[in-house]
C-alpha cells in the first residue's frame, strides 16, 4: 500500500497546497487505499493547514469518498426514482441474499461492499449499478446475480 | 461599502441604499424586519435557512433577503400572503426535523425558531416529524457545551463562529441531503476534539441545539446542605451582562442588585472575582518585570512575549494550535483559580472553616471556565478550587427561580474578605483591560509615578479593532528598575480566536515581535463571552464595554497595588509577589494537546 505522504507529495506537486487542492488529495487517497481513514484524514488536515472536521465534512459530503473502509469491489445500486421504478428494490433484495449482507456492509472477505448512490446519469437503461468504475445497466435480480458470480470468481 | 447609491421600494415605500446593501438590511432601514435564522451580524451570508424570503414584483422565485443585494427599481413586498405562506412553510419544514419538545429544552423561551412558530401561527403539523423517527445524538461528553443533533436545524451559525469567528473550525458540515449534520472530526466527542470550550457556538445557536452544561441543580444542593458553607464569586463581565437576562437594555451595570440577588439566593458569602484580578496584576505584572529583567540584565534565554492567561478558550487553543508557544504563556492562574485556590486556603484559614465544607462556585460570563475548573491542574488547595461554574446566564435563571424581582432590588455590597477591589479588575471584562490594568501597575512600580495617560485610561488599548498595539516609552525609572530606562515597551491585544491565530502566526513566523500580548479568546473579551446574554452583536458588546469603563471610573481605587486587601493577603498570607506560596497556589502549567 502506497504511503499518504507519497500520495499527498504526488498531488500538492501536481496541484499546490490550496484548499481547492483538497478534492484531488482525497480522491488520489480513496484511489490508492480505497477509503479515508482517521490518520489520512489528519495527513490531508496538516497538508492543507486545515481543521480535520473540514476535511472530514467534505469527505462525507461526497458518496464516493468513503470513510469507512471497503471491500476490494464496491456495488453501488443507483437508488434514484427512475431505477427505483425500474425495480431497483428487487436488484437490491437480490444482491443482499446472494452477498449475505446489507446495504451498508462489507462481506467477511472483504471482497463486496453494498452500497446506493444517487443518480448516475443512466435513467434511460435503469436499473443500473455501479462495480468500481464499471456500470452495469438494465438489470434484473438473475442479471446481477450472475455479475456478482463472475466476480466473486476474479 | 459603494459611495454609489440605488433606489428601490419596499412595501410601496422608495429607498436609497448604497450599492452592495442587502435587501435585509435596506428594509430594516425602514423598520420592517424580516425573519432570519441562518442569518447573524457578526457572520458571513449563508442564505440557507430560507425563512428570511421576500417577493420580488416581476420575479418567478422568492427571493432571500439576507443574500441578495438591493438593486436599482426593484420592487420588494416582505409581507405578502404568497411571502408569509412560504415563510410558514419553511418554518414548518424546519420544525419536522426538529425536537420541538420546547418545555423539555434549556433555551424555551430565548429560541429563535420558537419565537417565529409562535408568530406565524405554525399549529398544522403539515409535515411528518421526522425528529422522533431519527437516531439523533446528543453529546454531553464536555463540561462545558451539550451538543444536541436533535434540535439542530443546520443553519450552520456554530460552524461560521467557529471558522470565521474563532480560527478553530471544531465543528463542520458533514453528509448531505437528509444526512447533513454538524459535525466533529469523525463525529468524536466534543471533549476529545480541539474545542476551546468558548461557547461563542453558544451564543449564536438560534435553537437548543447547542447550550452549556448547567450546574444550577448542583449548587441549589450545596446552598441548601446546612453543613456546607457557600462561597461565590463573580467576574467583571457579570455585572454588566446579567440585567439583560433579567429586563434591562444592554449596558446596564448592576454590580450591587447582583450581589443582593447572591445574597438572597442563599450564597453564605457573596465574594469578587475582581479582587484576584488585583491579585493576577500583581503577580503577572511582577513576573513581566522578571522575565524583563532576565533578559535584559542577566541576559537569560526567557520566553518573550509574555502572553496573558486569564482566558481559558485561548488558554486551550493555544496547547492546540501553537504548543511551541505554551512558555509564552503567564505562569499566572486565571483570576477564577485563583480565586478558587484561596478560598479553600487562605479564606478557610481567616474564617476558621474546614475547608472540605467549602463549596466553591463562580459566577462566570465563560463556558470554558466550567472546563477550566475541572482541569486537573486545579486543585492546589487539596481540593477542587472551583466546585461549580455558572454562567451569567445560568445565574439569571435562577434569580427568576427564587421569585426575586430583580429590577426592584436594593444595591449591596460585597463581603470581605475577598470582596474588594479596583477599577483595573473591572476592565478585565472588556478585550484590553488586562493590558490597562497591568501596565498600570507596572508602570508605577518601575517609575514610581502613574501611567502617563489622562485619568488612567489607556486609550491606545481599547475598542474592537481585531488586533491592537501599543508602545509605552519607560522614563525616569527608579534606581532598582534602572535597566529598563527608556525602554519603549511594545504591547499588543487581540480578541476573538481567529485573531488571535493571526498574530500567534505572526510571532511565530517572527515578522512581529513584542514585550506583552493580551488575548482573549472571545470578541470584544469576557463581555462577549460565551457564557453571556443571547443576542449577541457589535452594538450590544459596544453598550457592555461602555459600561465597563464606567463601572472602573467609578471606582474610588482604580489600580490593583492600591487595594488593601491586596496588600493584606501579602503581609499575612503570601509573602510577595511569585513567593513559593504563590507558586504553589496561585500559577500552573500548561499541557500541548493535538491539533489534529
Amino acid at each position: 500500500m502506497t504511503d499518504i505522504q507519497e500520495i499527498l507529495e504526488k498531488v500538492t506537486s501536481k496541484y499546490g497546497k490550496q484548499r481547492s487542492a483538497l478534492m484531488p488529495a482525497l480522491q488520489a487517497i480513496v484511489k490508492e487505499k480505497n477509503y479515508l481513514s482517521d490518520e489520512d484524514i489528519v495527513a490531508v488536515a496538516k497538508t492543507f493547514d486545515l481543521s480535520t472536521a473540514e476535511v472530514y465534512g467534505t469527505a462525507t459530503f461526497y458518496t464516493f469518498l468513503d470513510t469507512v473502509p471497503r471491500g476490494k469491489y464496491v456495488i453501488r445500486v443507483c437508488k434514484t426514482i427512475s431505477c427505483h421504478m425500474a425495480g431497483k428494490d428487487e436488484i437490491i433484495e437480490a444482491l443482499q441474499k446472494t452477498l449475505k449482507i446489507k446495504v451498508g456492509e462489507t462481506t467477511v472477505d472483504k471482497k463486496f461492499s453494498l452500497l446506493t448512490a444517487n443518480c448516475m446519469g443512466w435513467c434511460h437503461k435503469g436499473p443500473v449499478m455501479l462495480i468500481n468504475d464499471e456500470v452495469y445497466p438494465e438489470l434484473t435480480p438473475q442479471k446481477a446475480i450472475e455479475i456478482i458470480q463472475s466476480y466473486q470468481q476474479k | 461599502m459603494s459611495n454609489y447609491m440605488v433606489n428601490l421600494k419596499i412595501n410601496n415605500i422608495p429607498v436609497s441604499v448604497p450599492e452592495g446593501t442587502t435587501i435585509l438590511e435596506a428594509a430594516k432601514k425602514l423598520n420592517f424586519r424580516i425573519p432570519t435564522l441562518c442569518y447573524h451580524e457578526d457572520l458571513s451570508v449563508a442564505g440557507n435557512c430560507r425563512v428570511c424570503v421576500v417577493e420580488q414584483v416581476g420575479a418567478r422565485l422568492l427571493q432571500a433577503a439576507c443574500a441578495i443585494p438591493a438593486s436599482e427599481g426593484m420592487e420588494i413586498l416582505t409581507n405578502s400572503n404568497k411571502v408569509r405562506q412560504a415563510r410558514k412553510h419553511i418554518i414548518e419544514l424546519l420544525l419536522s426535523e426538529h425536537r420541538a419538545d420546547c418545555t423539555e429544552c434549556y433555551k424555551n423561551g430565548n429560541c429563535e425558531l420558537q419565537d417565529l412558530a409562535h408568530e406565524y401561527g405554525v399549529n398544522q403539523h403539515l409535515f411528518i416529524d421526522l425528529a422522533r423517527k431519527r437516531n439523533y445524538t446528543i453529546d454531553r461528553s464536555s463540561p462545558s457545551i451539550i451538543k444536541d443533533d436533535s434540535r439542530c436545524i443546520r443553519c450552520q451559525r456554530c460552524v461560521r463562529t467557529c471558522d470565521e469567528l474563532q480560527g478553530v473550525s471544531a465543528l463542520a458540515v458533514a453528509y448531505k441531503g437528509e444526512h447533513q449534520k454538524i459535525s466533529t472530526f469523525f463525529e468524536h466527542p466534543m471533549f476529545e476534539v480541539v474545542c476551546t470550550n468558548c461557547g461563542q457556538c453558544i451564543n449564536r445557536c438560534p435553537t437548543g441545539a447547542l447550550i452549556e452544561k448547567t450546574y444550577i441543580d448542583e449548587v441549589w444542593d450545596a446552598i441548601n446542605d446546612p453543613n456546607k458553607h457557600v462561597v461565590v464569586q463573580t467576574a467583571p463581565a457579570v455585572r454588566i451582562g446579567l440585567g439583560e437576562v433579567l429586563g434591562y437594555e444592554p449596558g446596564e451595570r448592576v454590580t450591587g442588585k447582583m450581589v443582593t440577588a447572591l445574597k438572597l439566593l442563599g450564597f453564605d458569602s457573596v465574594l469578587d472575582t475582581d479582587f484576584t484580578a488585583d491579585l493576577t496584576i500583581m503577580e503577572e505584572g511582577t513576573e513581566l518585570l522578571t522575565r524583563l529583567k532576565k533578559a535584559l540584565v542577566d541576559k537569560e534565554k526567557v520566553a518573550l512575549p509574555m502572553m496573558t492567561s486569564c482566558s481559558p478558550g485561548w488558554i486551550k487553543f493555544q496547547e492546540h494550535l501553537f504548543p511551541n508557544l505554551l512558555e509564552n504563556l503567564s505562569t499566572c492562574k486565571s483570576p477564577q483559580q485563583m480565586f478558587g485556590a484561596l478560598a479553600k486556603t487562605y479564606y478557610a484559614q481567616k474564617r476558621g472553616i474546614d475547608p472540605k465544607n467549602i463549596v466553591s462556585v463562580s459566577i462566570m460570563p465563560c463556558t470554558a471556565k466550567k472546563f477550566e475548573a475541572n482541569r486537573p491542574e486545579m486543585r492546589s488547595s487539596g481540593y477542587q478550587d472551583v466546585d461549580y461554574v455558572l454562567t451569567t446566564r445560568e445565574l439569571g435563571l435562577m434569580i427568576k427561580q427564587a421569585g426575586i424581582d430583580f429590577m426592584k432590588l436594593p444595591d449591596s455590597p460585597y463581603d470581605n474578605i475577598m470582596g474588594e477591589s479596583t477599577g483595573a479588575a473591572v476592565i478585565f471584562g472588556a478585550t484590553g483591560g488586562v493590558m490597562e490594568a497591568a501596565l498600570r501597575t507596572a508602570y508605577e512600580i518601575v517609575t514610581g509615578r502613574e501611567v502617563p495617560f489622562r485619568n488612567l485610561n489607556i486609550t491606545p488599548v481599547r475598542g474592537f479593532e481585531g488586533i491592537r498595539e501599543a508602545t509605552v516609552k519607560i522614563e525616569g525609572c527608579l534606581p532598582e528598575w534602572s535597566f529598563l530606562e527608556g525602554v519603549e515597551l511594545k504591547v499588543a491585544v487581540a480578541h476573538g480566536l481567529a485573531n488571535a491565530k493571526k498574530l500567534m502566526q505572526a510571532v511565530n513566523d517572527g515578522i512581529l515581535s513584542y514585550h506583552f500580548i493580551e488575548v482573549m479568546a472571545c470578541p470584544g473579551g469576557c463581555l462577549g463571552g460565551g457564557g453571556q446574554p443571547i443576542p449577541t452583536n457589535l452594538e450590544i458588546r459596544k453598550k457592555r464595554a461602555e459600561a465597563i469603563y464606567a463601572e472602573d471610573e467609578g471606582m474610588p481605587l482604580r489600580k490593583s497595588h492600591e487595594n488593601p486587601e491586596i496588600h493584606l493577603i501579602y503581609q499575612d498570607f503570601l509573602g510577595k509577589p511569585l513567593s513559593h506560596k504563590s507558586h504553589e497556589l496561585l500559577h500552573t502549567h500548561y499541557i500541548p494537546r493535538k491539533r489534529y
